[in-house]
């Protein structure tokens, strides 16, 4: 059983896809029964990948020793493409942590979604996400993950754009779709060099190839090579300062946000990055570009969450924050810290998103935090759920979150990378402070008599008690005295874990310190004087921040007057240049006729007459010039 | 025939064809032109037998040519007519100056 599914991990894709396919052409009248195929079709995924994960993680052989099994896709002289899968701990931990998120989440939407107009096509839509995904994550070259990046990016476009009724989600999907293509366009330069360059895209060629690469090129063209394949996950995995569309891709419902905006999709990035760190390793300065790139992301959303309102819109910047935490732990080189925290993030962000799903559907889409309150009491189970993963994310012991939290720091600390180290300390500051002042503000205090909050269906809450048990212990393989994680998931040798105590308890007191000023602002002071004093006393800088830092209206300003700009330029150089060239000849032979056409007498003996000149002249001509023709002529030949 | 040599034939081939030449280009009536034609198709005829009899007389390229050239030229006159004869009866005329209508 185990040694079929980890033979047929081909399956765990395509079962999923089918049940696209089923959706769209068979069952899309009936929405019931085409959640039930979706959700069936997805167990029996989530099963073989269940199965096929446990055969890799009790032989310590596939450690250095991939499952792969490719075929060829197409082949020609010198480029020759397989699709295959490709099996190792890192993709066997991704297919069951993806897939489980992918099922309760679909479980959930039955709750969620229901008398939506569009279940049946959001459940496609889900399910085609669930096979891209796993696609990507299966891939065996790099060509084949290019494809499925993509698609996982056109489901993203979809479900974002699901409520097409809305403008704002329209402009949001496409604000997604374009942000990440033009990363993509970085990603698939460098997968051209590779190609070129390696004359192969396949990980395990490449694997073997990357550590002898003068052979093939120079160091600069591989510093090129890998910051040109960290521009793609730079746009997926909305790191600065491609982050722009993620937050706003939080227009599309509540469940889509969970799967694809916090648990799976954009840490397709992280995953790329970490599947290609045999390209990386070899060239510092890029691995340093990953790991100062992730800092700055990890604190720069983390001060915008500070101040922000709507409770999608804060945990979508603590996403763009987390998913900067992963590309640090990536850039001071330590996988094993990276895609520890891209684990346990996937379920306690998972579960934060599924219960602010839940809030919004008992308040009737009423977002923003300060007009909630005191929520707890009227949904047990969503608040409660929610406060496990408040901790799982700000690093409470045993909580998930602070174990892979500390992972990282500590990787960190052990690079010598001091400064980063500093900003990923005070980023887990102010992580904890907007978790908890958003859980203050929504879940505790006073009720808010306008609302009339009630606990969602079982169907709902189901998913989130398991999201909050995985929030809760999820962490426990990973920890200093049980190391398993650390034994399995890692690049090159083994993470040598030295447990730090001093940065250990640090982490835990600045994530108490955040918890507790939260408490400070937002519980003690009930009419919470203090905190509005403080946004007034700061006022730029709260304005700032709760702009966002104006990326936004940068952009708009880029687009307006530079990309428009130059259209105005190549607009007139068309109309003025382009156009006249070919409007002028025309014009040049409309005149040359309209002087010729007199030639035309239409006389016939003109015309003969003109005959007999030419004939006359050519003849003269030939004489004086040509001399056979002469010979013919003047004769004398002989 | 002494004293008849190449140059004769080729002077007379030459004065034909002038003749027949200005005729074509200078009368205004269509069938005069036609048979101005006929004069320089003549001419090169002459040419051709003249130059077979001195310059290859062991062969009759140049009779079995101008035969060629009867044969084409009686036809072609046969399809001129025809044409003047249909523009005549559209427009009461054979005079080339009145077919001008290939003009801009």
């Amino acid at each position: 059983m185990i040694e079929f599914a980890m033979h047929h991990a081909w399956l765990v894709p395509l079962l999923p896809a089918v049940a696209f396919v089923i959706i769209v052409f068979l069952t899309r009248p009936w929405p019931r029964l085409s959640s039930a195929v979706s959700i069936a079709f997805m167990l029996a995924s989530f099963v073989t990948a269940a199965l096929a994960a446990y055969g890799v993680f009790t032989d310590p052989h596939f450690k250095h020793h991939p499952l792969i099994y490719t075929v060829r896709w197409f082949g020609m002289q010198g480029l020759n493409i397989d699709v295959g899968i490709y099996l190792d701990p890192s993709s066997a931990m991704m297919i069951f942590m993806v897939s489980l998120v992918a099922l309760l989440v679909q479980i959930y939407s039955t709750g969620y979604m229901k008398g939506d107009p569009g279940y049946s096509v959001f459940f496609s839509y889900l399910s085609l996400f669930a096979a891209s995904m796993l696609g990507m994550v299966l891939s065996s070259n790099l060509l084949q993950m290019f494809v499925f990046w993509e698609l996982v990016g056109l489901c993203s476009y979809l479900l974002i754009g699901f409520y097409s009724f809305k403008i704002s989600a329209r402009e949001a999907a496409k604000k997604a779709f374009i942000t990440t293509r033009v990363a993509d366009f970085g990603l698939l330069l460098g997968i051209l060099a590779v190609q070129i360059i390696f004359g192969t895209l396949n990980f395990d060629e490449l694997t073997q190839m990357a550590p002898n690469f003068e052979n093939y090129t120079t160091a600069g063209m591989m510093t090129l090579i890998a910051v040109l394949l960290f521009i793609g996950p730079v746009g997926k995995s909305g790191q600065f300062p491609l982050h722009v569309w993620l937050p706003d891709a939080m227009e599309g419902p509540t469940p889509v946000s969970a799967l694809i905006h916090a648990a799976t999709m954009v840490v397709a990035g992280v995953y790329l990055v970490g599947r290609n760190m045999f390209l990386f390793a070899e060239v510092e300065s890029a691995l340093y570009l990953v790991a100062v790139t992730g800092a700055f992301t990890a604190f720069f959303a983390a001060t915008i969450a500070v101040t922000q309102r709507e409770i999608k819109r804060i945990l979508a910047y603590s996403t763009v924050s987390q998913l900067g935490y992963m590309m640090l732990a990536l850039g001071v080189g330590s996988l094993t810290a990276s895609f520890f925290h891209l684990w346990t993030h996937a379920f306690f962000k998972a579960l934060m998103f599924l219960a602010a799903g839940s809030v919004l559907h008992a308040l009737h889409h009423k977002a923003d935090v300060w007009e909630m309150g005191g929520l707890i009491k009227k949904m047990p189970i969503t608040g409660w759920t929610f406060v496990i993963g408040g901790l799982a994310i700000a690093g409470i012991p045993p909580f998930a979150g602070f174990w892979s939290k500390d992972e990282i720091l500590l990787a960190a600390y052990q690079s010598g990378h001091y400064f980063l180290f500093l900003l990923a300390s005070i980023t887990a500051f102010l992580t904890a402070f907007y978790m908890w002042r958003m859980i203050f503000l929504a879940f505790f205090g006073e009720e808010k008599p306008e609302n009339h909050p009630h606990e969602s269906p079982a169907n709902m809450t189901v998913p989130l008690v398991v999201l909050a048990v995985l929030a809760a212990v999820g962490g426990l393989i990973g920890t200093p005295s049980t190391p398993l994680w650390q034994q399995w998931i890692y690049y090159g040798h083994p993470h040598h874990i030295e447990p730090n105590v001093i940065i250990m308890l640090s982490s835990i007191a600045l994530a108490a310190a955040g918890i507790g000023l939260a408490y400070l602002l937002y519980v003690r002071d009930k009419e919470k004087t203090n905190a509005k004093d403080l946004a007034r006393r700061f006022q730029p800088v709260y304005k700032l921040l709760y702009n966002k830092y104006y990326i936004d209206e940068m952009y708009q300003w880029f687009t307006r007057v530079v990309v428009d700009g130059s259209a105005r330029i190549t607009y007139l150089f068309d109309i003025y240049v382009v156009d006249g060239i070919v409007n002028g000849s025309a014009a040049i032979t409309k005149g040359l006729g309209s002087v010729m056409r007199y030639f035309q007498t239409g006389k016939v003996q003109t015309y003969a007459l003109v005959f007999y000149m030419a004939v006359l002249v050519i003849t003269v001509v030939l004489a004086f010039t040509d001399a056979s023709s002469s010979v013919l002529v003047m004769g004398g030949a002989e | 025939m002494t004293g008849i040599s190449v140059i004769h034939y080729v002077l007379l081939s030459a004065a034909l064809f002038s003749v027949g030449l200005f005729g074509a280009l200078v009368k205004r009536n269509a069938i005069s032109v036609l048979i101005c034609i006929e004069l320089m198709l003549n001419a090169v005829n002459i040419n051709l037998v003249a130059f077979n009899r001195y310059v290859t007389p062991e062969t009759f390229v140049g009779q079995l040519f101008s035969i060629f050239v009867i044969t084409v030229a009686a036809a072609e006159v046969g399809v001129g007519l025809a044409i003047i004869i249909a523009i005549f009866r559209n427009r009461l005329s054979v005079n080339l100056d009145d077919f001008n209508w290939l003009k801009w």
